[in-house]
């Protein structure tokens, strides 16, 4: 216990394990949030593999949150959220004074922790990305992408006759698939889920564990969870953050096997940190 | 190593005590070998009997602590080092079962053969082999206690000492075997005994190699799989 900080002091700077990889979808380079003067993620660097699934873990308030929603720019919409480093989309910076945070929000498209379905009807809920940004330009191919995005969020055949119901008529679990229909009906690159299923009971978890593998042959997918056998479950890769700093990276199963760094070990083992 | 501590008490209580009925049941093996060893040398007929009746106390524990690990398992999902702990002690008391059982069957050949009759010229190698056994058994329950991987590389390199007496024994038999063909029923006995000792050694080599993937998540069995073959 005594000398903890000392040591942790030590293996600041560096993550351990293998936070870079080759055909990186996503590389954020030396990135440091503030809020305010309260700083919130230190220099941390970590590339996204394309097709990859990869989750973020770590005790309530070390950041994950926080260095997500740098990943779609959501921070912008914090006030006292300052940003500094550098994070590439297939080698553009995002930060970039060209890119437009709303195109830039479609490309990587967010699920929250709680289902927030608009109090529109399924359909229109789906509808709605896909009309702001031009998507589709007639009825047919519209109805095809509201079907093909239920569809594809193993929703479609338990809503296929409620369509125009509200969507907030859905159970949890219902209600979840729902927003992550209505993110990949824009068709985004990337999605970004804060923990998507802290809501909803094992069988509906199950499901959307399920969909969260299938659309990462598609998608490249960044999870935070609480959940450690959740991020065992689903991921190949797992990022390990401890107040704001990125302590190790690694395969997955190295990670819950033999993880390189102490704090990594405490916090999966379940020991005081 | 100081191992810090889980936030479940219970959790901790539990991992300690699979832990520690492992070395209870280590301690047993041990005793069982020792026994069987000097039963053999010292032709104890008593003590034979006693080795080949004790043995299904070493399997009823292997178990009982199977069942733990398996409730452990199913409970608390132990991660890194607790789960290299479970899935290394689930191998070593099948190891640790099996010494028992090679021990229970050098209590069966001494119960059946005067050793100094049949073989006096064989005592003094036995011996040897029963030490070097012996020791190799202790120290791997001591690298176990210890959890410690240095020593567990060290004894598994020691484990060549013992293929080398046992394979100078086999010979020795087998000559005493063409001298003597009467006495084949008797040498066949001794040839079991020895085979058993020199599985213990194997076993308690599995063992070794058990804790030093515990400790350090690296396995070191069938190393020389990765090792282009000698030719031959
Ligand atoms: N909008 C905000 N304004 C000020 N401080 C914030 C804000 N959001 C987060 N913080 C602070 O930043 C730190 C990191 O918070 P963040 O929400 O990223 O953590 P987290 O790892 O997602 O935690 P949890 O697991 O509880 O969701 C915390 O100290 C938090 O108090
Ligand atoms: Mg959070």
């Amino acid at each position: 216990m005594m000398n903890k900080r000392s040591e942790f002091d030590v293996e600041i700077n560096d993550t351990k394990g293998t936070p870079f990889i080759d055909n990186a979808k996503i590389s954020a380079r030396n990135v440091e949030v503030f809020y305010e003067k309260k700083q919130a993620i230190f220099n941390t660097s970590i590339d996204i593999g394309k097709n990859q699934i990869v989750a973020m873990i770590g005790p309530s308030g070390c950041g994950k949150s926080t260095f997500l929603r740098c990943l779609n720019r959501m921070n912008d919409t914090i006030q006292s959220c300052q940003i500094r480093g550098e994070i590439k989309l297939d080698n553009e910076d995002i930060y970039a004074r060209q890119q437009d945070p709303v195109l830039l929000r479609a490309r990587v498209g967010m699920v929250f922790q709680k289902p927030n379905p608009f109090s529109k009807s399924i359909y229109d809920n789906v509808a709605y990305g896909a009309k702001l940004h031009g998507l589709t330009s007639n009825q047919v191919e519209l109805d095809d992408l509201v079907e093909k995005s239920l569809m594809r969020a193993g929703l479609f055949n338990e809503v296929k006759d409620d369509l125009h119901k509200p969507g907030t008529g859905l159970s949890g679990g219902q209600q979840q698939r729902l927003c992550i229909a209505r993110t990949i009906a824009i068709d985004p690159e990337v999605i970004l889920m804060d923990e998507p299923t802290s809501a909803l009971d094992p069988i509906a978890t199950a499901v959307i564990e399920e969909l969260m593998i299938e659309l990462s042959k598609k998608y490249t997918i960044v999870i935070v969870t609480h959940s450690m056998q959740q991020a065992a479950r689903v991921s190949q890769r797992t990022a390990y953050f401890h107040m704001g700093h990125l302590i190790e990276v690694n395969d997955t199963n190295t990670v819950f096997t033999n993880p390189e760094h102490q704090l990594t070990e405490n916090y999966i083992t379940g020991r005081f940190g | 190593m100081e191992v810090q501590q889980h936030i479940s008490q219970q959790y901790n209580k539990d991992l300690k005590s699979i832990k520690s009925n492992v070395l209870s049941m280590g301690c047993l093996v041990e005793l069982q070998v020792q026994n069987a060893i000097y039963a053999l040398l010292n032709q104890d007929q008593e003590l034979a009997k006693e080795v080949s009746v004790s043995d299904y106390k070493i399997n009823k524990m292997e178990m009982e602590i199977d069942a733990d690990c398996a409730k452990v398992i199913a409970k608390r999902q132990p991660a890194a080092g607790d789960l290299r702990l479970v899935i290394a002690v689930v191998k070593i008391i099948t190891d640790l079962e099996r010494i028992g059982d090679e021990a229970e069957k050098i209590g069966r050949y001494a119960k059946k053969m005067a050793l100094k009759e049949v073989a006096a010229e064989m005592h003094a190698e036995l011996s040897s082999l029963g030490s070097k056994v012996m020791t190799i058994l202790h120290d791997t329950l001591d690298s176990f206690a210890r959890m410690d991987a240095q020593q567990a590389i060290k004894v598994v390199a020691s484990d060549a000492q013992i293929d080398d007496e046992f394979n100078k024994i086999s010979r020795l038999l087998l000559t005493h075997m063409m001298e003597s063909p009467r006495n084949i029923k008797h040498m066949l006995r001794v040839t079991w005994c020895v085979r058993a000792l020199e599985r213990i050694g194997d076993h308690s080599q599995n063992i070794c190699e058990h804790v030093v993937y515990s400790v350090n998540g690296k396995d070191v069995r069938h190393v020389h799989l990765n090792k282009p073959h000698q030719g031959d």
